[in-house]
């Protein structure tokens, strides 16, 4: 038996309004299964769980505002003995540090609320045993939620301890029909605050100021090679099958990535720790106002197209909504693109726990050196922004100029997916 | 086939899924779809995906790149229809 904590939803999101569960008590759940949604300033993230098990309380009701790291489910698991603090059963340990990295922002703030969770939950499990038998055997978040909607306790069937009416119970019958008739799009939208975003990218970045080192570099990349084969490559293609620049830029990123170790990974405590995966943050313009940083997982395994299908996913759910905890917190690295409407160079802020953070600008035409002639070539500035407690720039030059050569050869870029040396 | 105005509401239901926060009154036929209602590469694939789907014209790139307003959508779609 564990409990389940509010996932780190990024170093810029400190709490989340749960406003769905998609489990009740007495579901089993696998490893990836999405449980609940909740509300962020950036829209509606769907949380997942790490472990197997079998749900035996939902301690939370729907429309609270819960602090990360607080406890929202409690889980029957497999591997019981595990304490609370390591639920995510995941090799890379950087979401639980993340979580308690966060909890360093607003260490003032924080335990009150984390304590009025957990005296709710304490009211609960002592008031059920003492419940009278005249009286329904029901949660006091049950109750309250079914006076709220005028939802009577009688006919509902408990799913907690001797019966008990639990929050999730009620949400299983009369209350999911409105609920699942909203669209996933309203839903992003409801929970969007660009006032809040704002706020909470603000703390992330100025948290990155204040403690990260910066150093920056910029290189001109030469893209006539890799402009030419995407025109090649996309010729042969339907619209739906075609690749765009990002998709290059971002896989010559992953591949360079593997022999750069020093800037794939999170820096928390006072030490280093590389990342074995190379999951790129993915710097997302949302319409309206700002910017979120979702992960595609695993880029050096995937080929363009692969590469591709996933970053057209992953845009779609942050605009849309349907992101996942994990991709809120798993980026290794952060890469922002600016596409062809932005800026020419781009000076990134390093997002905490990363220790780098890449810029592209908008390919434009350039007078070109080639040996003594003078050409017109597309060019694009590529920028490194990278945290001085961990490299320098002697190697921050040599990831750069790794990137360019790779984007020199495209082609070698669409070989299959990467493997691994030793295996 | 399609008339002008058929392919004219098909692919202003199309720019606003892909642009939820475009109203479809607000999207005008010389407008550039890029500049004025900031759609971005992504977008741009996005819609040339959709018109494939929908209306079954596989727009070459070259073609697609220089369509920059709903007018110039429109009249390319008449002279290449599916």
């Amino acid at each position: 038996m564990s409990d389940f904590l509010m996932p780190s939803l990024g170093a810029d999101m400190d709490e989340a309004v749960l406003v769905e569960w998609q489990v009740k008590a007495g579901d089993t759940v696998h490893r990836g299964d999405v449980i609940a949604v909740v509300e962020t300033a950036k829209g509606a993230i769907e949380v997942e769980v790490f472990e197997e098990g079998v749900v035996e309380e939902l301690y939370v009701p729907v429309d609270t505002t819960v602090p990360v790291g607080s406890p929202i489910a409690r889980l029957a698991t497999q591997a019981s003995v595990a304490p609370a603090s390591q639920t995510p059963a995941e090799p890379e340990t950087a979401p639980n540090a993340s979580v308690e990295a966060d909890r360093q922002l607003e260490p003032s703030t924080k335990p009150a609320v984390e304590v009025s969770v957990k005296t709710e939950k304490n009211d609960r499990i002592t008031q059920t045993p003492t419940t009278t038998p005249e009286r329904l055997k029901a949660s006091p978040l049950a109750r309250q939620r079914a006076a709220q909607s005028g939802q009577s306790l009688a006919g509902v069937t408990g799913s907690g301890p001797q019966g008990a009416i639990l929050v999730g119970d009620l949400t299983s019958t009369a209350q999911q029909a409105p609920a699942a008739a909203e669209p996933k799009g309203e839903k992003s939208h409801a929970g969007f605050n660009p006032i809040e975003m704002r706020k909470a990218i603000a703390a992330a970045m100025a948290r990155s100021k204040r403690e990260i080192p910066h150093y920056y570099l910029a290189t001109a990349v030469d893209m006539l090679a890799a402009t030419r084969w995407l025109e090649a490559y996309n010729a042969s293609q339907t619209p739906e099958k075609r690749l765009l620049m990002s998709a290059l830029i971002f896989k010559a990123v992953a591949n360079a990535l593997r022999d750069f170790p020093e800037m794939n990974g999170y820096f928390q405590e006072g030490t280093y720790q590389p990342s074995p995966s190379v999951n790129l943050g993915i710097a997302i313009n949302l319409r309206g106002a700002g910017l979120m940083t979702p992960a595609l997982m695993d880029a050096d395994k995937l080929d363009l197209a692969e590469l591709m299908t996933k970053l057209q996913d992953l845009t779609r759910r942050a605009r849309q909504g349907g992101l996942r905890s994990s991709e809120m917190t798993r980026g290794t690295i952060t890469i922002t693109a600016l596409g062809e409407r932005g800026a020419d160079t781009v000076y990134g802020v390093i997002y905490p726990p990363q220790v780098a953070i890449l810029g592209f600008g908008k390919v434009n035409s350039r007078p070109w050196a080639i040996g003594d002639m003078l050409a017109v070539r597309p060019v694009m500035q590529a920028t490194l922004a990278a945290d001085h407690r961990v490299s320098d720039g002697h190697r921050g030059g040599l990831f750069l100029d790794r990137i360019n050569q790779t984007l020199q050869d495209p082609e070698q870029l669409n070989q299959p997916a990467h493997q691994e040396p030793e295996s | 086939m399609m008339n002008r105005d058929e392919l004219r509401t098909a692919l202003i239901e199309e720019i606003t899924r892909i642009a939820p926060d475009l109203s479809a009154a607000e999207i005008t036929d010389d407008a550039s779809l890029r500049d004025d209602y900031d759609l971005d590469s992504m977008d741009s694939f996005n819609l040339a995906s959709a018109i494939h789907k929908r209306l079954g014209v596989n727009i070459p790139e070259t073609d697609f790149a220089r369509l920059q307003s709903l007018a110039q959508l429109v009249a390319y779609l008449e002279k290449h229809p599916a």
